[in-house]
């Protein structure tokens, strides 16, 4: 508790409290515009902030993610198209609800049910992290080694539809990851010097979140405009208050430890949130009709599971979602470690975030509710400017990690690279944790069998690390039956391309998903 | 589609824009066209590279207003559709359908608006092949 407060402190000088109120609208902004989320704003930001001390970028940084979720709502209840892919399930009822002239309700309930689980994530955050923390830092390196495979299996396997396309990316990942010299002989450098460092991660995220999606939205630049519903000042009134309450804190039961958990994202949690409400809902004729619950509940739970994530993130260092991977790059380039000593080692960085977090929450509330309308205006800017400012970001951020024209190159490359993903539906997340997570593995990996002096069987001597071995297990013949099953079912959904991580054709694929 | 203006009389093109000023376009417009027993034209055209255009009209807006003017007794033919320029494609047409007049709305912009933002309407004046008629809305 004291420790809270002198982290509130931190939070609340004047520079940091800059640093969260910047954040907090970048956040939203991106969260409005579909495609640009704040992994790759946080991507892009990275090379700028280097200059800023490391308490106050991971404070602008957590405003962007808590943003993000904010803005996702917005668009996905006036627009039909989902912000972000958190919000996807948001615009069942929230489109259905601003058709029939609930625009305000949807909204207010969103940005007070997103305040309200923000709020109780952030405490539960604050309780479980340390002591999550504590247990981790006694763990060895086979445990690290086998959570770290969980978290690989599990974005992998568990989130997106097609395993394969998930197995593709995570090894292009691993295989990014593995160039260099850092272990001592040069692995896939093709005699560059220039590669000899490895590829910098920095790099590898902005060209795969920014440049690939500059390259798809120019691919797919003239689009027929979609019909925006206009909207006054979010408001609700008591009898919307009284049928939100209770989703809002089942959507938080769900958040928080779907979050948590190394199968992170908040795709799951909202839908069975939905899925709740409908089933609990005393008004079940108002459901595919605009549902107030049906808002309430998902929204409530996509941000509970931003909390929730932040636990691995800071507790164990494990990011489960794009943002807190590139949250985790940032860390990194301070020198900062996370994991189980972070709470020990920074102090003050750690617990000022977590004020921050309190901040900007509120923040949110306070900006969203009033200035709805507002956000709104920001889907009206053309394409071509706000791309043109993305790659400009994208060259400057590349260029500056080493001032080399090399890395340039890499940009375009990755980038291009990055738009065959998207056009192939091949999912983002699982390349990004993989090129973090590989250099990591392997390092665990070693030190194990360094102690054991190269005893193999060290890997499972621990009991964490066997109890993941079969959870990775488990995931895979699960999802090996699965796939079985549904051939016989007679039902190929899985030949779809799947939509990428962040949905374009949003609409459609509400549509589908219902 | 184009060119068979000659056998049904004169055509009278309105670029219109789902706001005030495309409203008070279409309204001279659908009044000339009275005068003169021409056809009308209705152009509303985005180059569709912003997620939302609020001067683009939604269907059911221009299914409202093509059924209005027809009610009024006028022979009325909208296109609605994403262009890559929308004053050329406001020209081109009025080139196409060999038009007597055509009709835009104008607006006051701001000094740092024109920096920003190219003029419709100042394109369409000085690039239509006939005379303009250009109208603002009622203050």
């Amino acid at each position: 508790m004291e420790l809270l407060l002198e982290g509130f402190q931190t939070a609340l000088t004047p520079t940091n409290l800059l640093f969260a109120v910047l954040g907090v609208m970048l956040g939203t902004a991106v969260g409005v515009l579909p495609g640009i989320g704040p992994a790759m704003t946080v991507a892009l930001l990275l090379p700028v902030t280097y200059n800023v001390s490391p308490s106050s970028a991971i404070i602008l940084f957590a405003g962007i993610y808590y943003g993000g979720m904010y803005g996702g709502s917005t668009t996905s209840i006036l627009l039909n198209t989902p912000g972000e892919s958190s919000s996807v399930i948001t615009a069942i009822e929230g489109n259905k609800m601003a058709k029939a002239g609930r625009a305000s309700q949807a909204l207010a309930t969103a940005a007070i049910g997103s305040f309200v689980a923000g709020t109780i994530g952030t405490i539960l955050l604050v309780l479980l992290a340390p002591t999550v923390a504590d247990l981790v830092v006694q763990l060895g390196a086979p445990s690290y080694f086998a959570i770290m495979l969980v978290a690989l299996a599990a974005v992998t396997l568990v989130l997106g539809a097609s395993k394969l396309r998930g197995m593709i990316a995570l090894f292009l990942g691993l295989t990014v990851g593995l160039v260099g010299t850092q272990t001592g002989q040069a692995r896939m450098t093709f005699d560059q010097p220039l590669l000899a460092d490895g590829i910098d991660i920095v790099v590898v995220a902005v060209a795969i979140f920014a440049i690939g999606e500059a390259l798809w939205v120019a691919a797919h630049l003239r689009r027929r405009p979609l019909d925006i519903i206009p909207v006054g000042q979010p408001w609700m009134s008591k009898s919307d208050l009284r049928r939100s309450w209770k989703p809002w804190l089942r959507g938080t039961a769900y958040g928080f430890p779907f979050g948590a958990l190394p199968a992170g994202g908040a795709e799951v949690p909202t839908f069975l949130s939905y899925a709740t409400e409908r089933k609990l809902t005393k008004h079940p004729e108002e459901f595919g009709h605009g549902a107030i619950e049906g808002v309430a509940g998902p929204e409530a739970a996509n941000n509970a599971s931003a909390a929730g994530t932040l636990v691995p993130l800071l507790a164990i260092g494990l990011p489960t979602t794009a943002t807190a991977a590139v949250i985790l790059l940032a860390m990194q380039s301070y020198g900062i470690q996370p994991g189980p000593q972070l709470f020990d080692n920074e102090p003050q960085l750690v617990w000022g975030l977590l004020a921050s977090l309190f901040i900007a929450n509120t923040l949110l509330l306070v900006i969203n509710l009033p200035m709805a309308p507002l956000w709104a205006k920001l889907l009206q800017i053309p394409r071509p400017y706000l791309y043109a400012g993305i790659l400009f970001f994208a060259s400057l951020g590349a260029y500056s990690v080493n001032f080399q024209a090399f890395d340039l190159a890499l940009l375009l490359g990755f980038g291009v690279l990055g738009l065959a993903m998207r056009r192939f539906g091949i999912p983002v997340l699982p390349l990004i944790i993989g090129v973090i997570l590989g250099p990591r593995l392997e390092e665990q990996l070693t030190q194990a069998l360094a102690l054991s002096q190269g005893d193999v069987s060290t890997l499972w001597s621990e009991p964490v690390a066997v109890l993941c071995y079969l959870l990775v297990a488990l995931g895979l013949v699960g999802s090996v039956v699965a796939g079985v099953r549904r051939r016989r079912g007679g039902s190929d959904h899985d030949d779809r391309p799947q939509q990428p991580d962040q949905p374009r054709a949003g609409a459609e694929r509400v549509e589908a998903g219902r | 589609m184009t060119g068979a203006s000659t056998e049904t009389g004169p055509t009278i093109v309105v670029a219109y824009s789902a706001d005030e000023f495309g409203r008070a376009a279409l309204a001279q417009a659908a009044e000339e066209a009275r005068h003169r027993g021409a056809r009308l034209v209705v152009v509303n055209a985005t180059r569709g590279d912003a997620l939302v255009d609020t001067r683009f009209a939604a269907d059911d807006e221009v299914a409202a207003l093509e059924q209005k003017l027809t009610g009024e007794g006028l022979e009325v033919e909208v296109r609605h559709e994403v262009v890559r320029d929308v004053a050329d494609a406001v020209v081109e047409v009025a080139v196409a359908e060999q038009a007597s007049l055509l009709v835009v709305g104008v607006r006051h912009r701001t000094p740092v608006g024109k920096v920003l933002l190219g003029s419709v309407a100042q394109r369409v004046i000085l690039d239509a092949p006939c005379p303009v008629l250009s109208v603002k809305p009622p203050r």
